[in-house]
């Protein structure tokens, strides 16, 4: 007779998950910035929507083009049932509205989603581009529903305050968003743990062999998607209650690539990278945004850096440590990564430089060739800047190469070592 | 007894090809049958056909009486009949123990449930833990499939194959590739999950066919030209030209 083996309580799950809501609460409490609280609440939108995203790449191995129309959706359908309940045609506690987000996502999900999951693959991610370019069309062909250019508003201060709650302050409703991120986190990480979940895994590992052990591949996908468009919706209803508005941008293919870099940059094949990645792409788009017309470009960058060299995403990197720690061997690395730091900061330096430089050139040269990087004051007619920017890219290339090299020695030595003592 | 599976001029074509040409086969419930053939013969052709994964040209297959042609492998799956592949076929990325449990979850009722946590369903791990005792596989419990030795990998197949606790199961070229010992080993365990179920299987080694069977049907260019007992087919003048050859003098 075998004997069930159980695991024990998983202390390490526990503080990442605890660690993960503390911070959520605590962090506008220490960070005051200006942009804070905008850039926080856009964060736990994000690992919604991204988290939900996932279990359609990651769990699933479905490439979606066109995941914005389940969110944009939701957030339509979430700004209209606020006007109606401003209007009294219905009761309906604004803390909860984010569901009927939810339940659109879950409709449009179960309409597209019998199509697009027929197949997976390619035929997967070219159908979904195709619905997301029909619902962004109808978004212009339906003024009524849509808005039309300038999109539906709505006020989020409707009804009687709970507890005080009003919804008026920018801070409750992050922590609204807090609540809800940390709920749709934990039911999602719940999905992963069932038959469902399981069998989406199958499916996108081997489609035939799940076949032959009894599941319907296209209901798997299926479900697997009208289950994600559920969360999506609730990160557009969140989306709509955060900003009173609503506009055609909310279901277009910008929002669909978006979560798809979000996702990719923090690491598809971990349930936590959505959220990484989340904090990654929202930070590059607003704070660094803030600062440089060139954010976009920096995204860019380090998106395709990411899928050359870290396909596995910040996830990955993280992950790819926990065996060295458990050696003690983190020793080995400290040197070559101190000095990719330092080399890598000059290389960086030298490449904003030259950037910043050429955007600032080629925008406002003629109306003010003076501007300030790194607290330098200088012309960008001069000759200069423009060669202190490639010195340091070059030789912050060339001594990087240097560290990277070490680095790949060191992890050479420890792979080495590691091996030794399992064998 | 009664029959498990029957196929009925079954003829399958491949463009103009015809590869399976007019079979006709009765297997009773509990049998233990080889197909044997020379390479081409249309041996995995005909097991494709059986499970679904093909759909025939013409011809009718039955599955304990009812008419099986037409449907998809996982309904074919879910009506009690299961299949091994000749080339290993098992979710690569997933434990060994993952791999099982997939394969029990249908036939446990779980479906597409996302209300069940997985570590709770004890009689799904039971049933998984169980297999793979069976199979051998338990010190590898938590060993990702892809990196389990040619062999392993094999008893794995035959695993994911027997778990949902299908009536009739067919295995192709299960001891394909294997040493002797590991051979040996095989038809042990081939032996020991087809108690009391019906077994069809495509074999290349003679020794585990003659070891195994209670009947050997023989497939020549997509037809069945002898299906009898063992001892039958090895004295049928008509096998020893076709396929047995001077091999079996």
């Amino acid at each position: 007779m075998a004997k069930l083996k159980y695991r024990p309580i998983n202390l390490g799950r526990w503080l990442v998950w605890g660690g993960t809501a503390l911070l959520m609460i605590v962090l506008p409490l220490i960070l005051t910035a200006g942009f804070t609280l905008t850039l926080l609440s856009q964060i736990g939108v994000g690992i919604i929507f991204a988290l939900s995203y996932n279990m359609l790449l990651g769990q699933g191995g479905m490439l979606s083009f066109g995941h914005a129309v389940y969110s944009g959706l939701g957030a339509y359908f979430t700004v209209h049932a606020l006007n109606l309940i401003s209007k009294g045609s219905f009761y309906f506690p604004v803390t909860l509205v984010p569901l009927i987000g939810g339940v659109a996502g879950i409709v449009f999900g179960v309409i597209f989603g019998y199509v697009t999951t027929k197949k997976s693959g390619t035929t997967f991610a070219m159908i979904s581009l195709g619905i997301g370019e029909m619902v962004a069309a109808c978004s212009l062909m339906f003024p009524g529903f849509f808005g039309g250019e300038g999109g539906i508003t709505a006020n989020r201060v409707i009804g009687q305050p709970f507890l005080g709650i009003t919804y008026g302050p920018s801070i409750q409703v992050y922590y609204l968003i807090v609540a809800w991120a940390l709920i749709c986190m934990a039911a999602m990480f719940a999905w992963t743990q069932t038959p469902l979940g399981r069998m989406a895994n199958a499916v996108r590992d081997n489609p035939e062999r799940a076949e032959f052990v009894g599941y319907d591949t296209h209901m798997v996908r299926f479900l697997t998607l009208v289950i994600s468009g559920f969360f999506a919706g609730i990160a557009g209803g969140l989306n709509c209650i955060n900003y009173e508005i609503v506009t055609a941008d909310n279901v277009g293919a910008l929002r669909s690539a978006g979560v798809l870099m979000a996702t990719f940059i923090g690491g598809a094949g971990f349930f936590f990278g959505p959220v990484i990645g989340s904090i990654v792409f929202f930070t590059m788009v607003t704070a660094v945004g803030a600062v440089t017309k060139a954010w976009a470009f920096y995204l860019g960058l380090m998106f395709l850096l990411i899928v050359l060299y870290a396909p596995g995403g910040f996830a990955s990197l993280i992950v790819m440590h926990i065996p060295v720690i458990k050696a003690r061997l983190m020793r080995r690395l400290w040197l070559p990564y101190a000095a990719t730091v330092v080399t890598g900061l000059v290389l960086l330096i030298g490449l904003m430089s030259l950037v910043e430089i050429t955007y600032h050139y080629s925008l406002e040269a003629s109306t003010a060739p003076e501007m300030t990087l790194f607290g330098f004051t200088f012309s960008v007619t001069n000759g200069t800047p423009w060669a202190v920017a490639t010195g340091l890219l070059v030789g912050g290339f060339v001594i990087s190469r240097f560290a990277w090299n070490a680095v790949g020695r060191a992890w050479g030595d420890i792979v080495h070592v590691m091996q030794g003592k399992s064998a | 007894m009664s029959t498990a599976i029957e196929l009925k001029a079954v003829t399958k074509s491949f463009g103009n090809t015809e590869i399976i040409r007019g079979v006709d086969l009765a297997i009773p419930q509990g049998e233990r049958h080889a197909i044997i053939g020379p390479n081409g013969a249309g041996k995995s052709t005909l097991f494709n056909l059986i499970s679904g994964r093909y759909p025939v040209s013409g011809g009718k297959i039955l599955l304990n009486g009812e008419s099986i042609i037409g449907l998809k492998p996982f309904e074919i799956n879910r009506k009690g009949l299961s299949r091994s592949f000749q080339v290993t076929n098992i979710f690569q990325r997933m434990s060994v123990f993952e791999n099982i449990r997939c394969a029990v979850l249908w036939s446990l009722g779980y479906r597409y449930s996302f209300w069940h946590r997985l570590g709770a369903l004890k009689d799904a791990n039971l049933r998984a833990e169980q297999v793979m005792d069976s199979i051998g596989l338990k010190a590898r419990r938590d060993t990702p499939a892809g990196v389990l030795s040619y062999a392993e990998q094999r008893a794995l197949e035959i695993g994911v194959t027997i778990a949902g606790g299908a009536e009739v199961i067919l295995l192709d070229e299960p001891t394909a590739g294997m040493s002797r010992t590991e051979t040996a080993d095989a038809v042990e365990l081939i032996r020991k999950v087809s108690q009391g179920k019906t077994l069809i299987m495509v074999e290349h080694d003679m020794g585990v066919v003659f070891d195994l069977a209670d009947r050997i049907s023989v497939l020549v260019y997509g037809e069945v030209i002898a299906s009898d007992v063992p001892e039958k087919i090895r004295g049928n003048k008509a096998v020893q030209e076709a396929y047995l050859g001077t091999e079996a003098h």
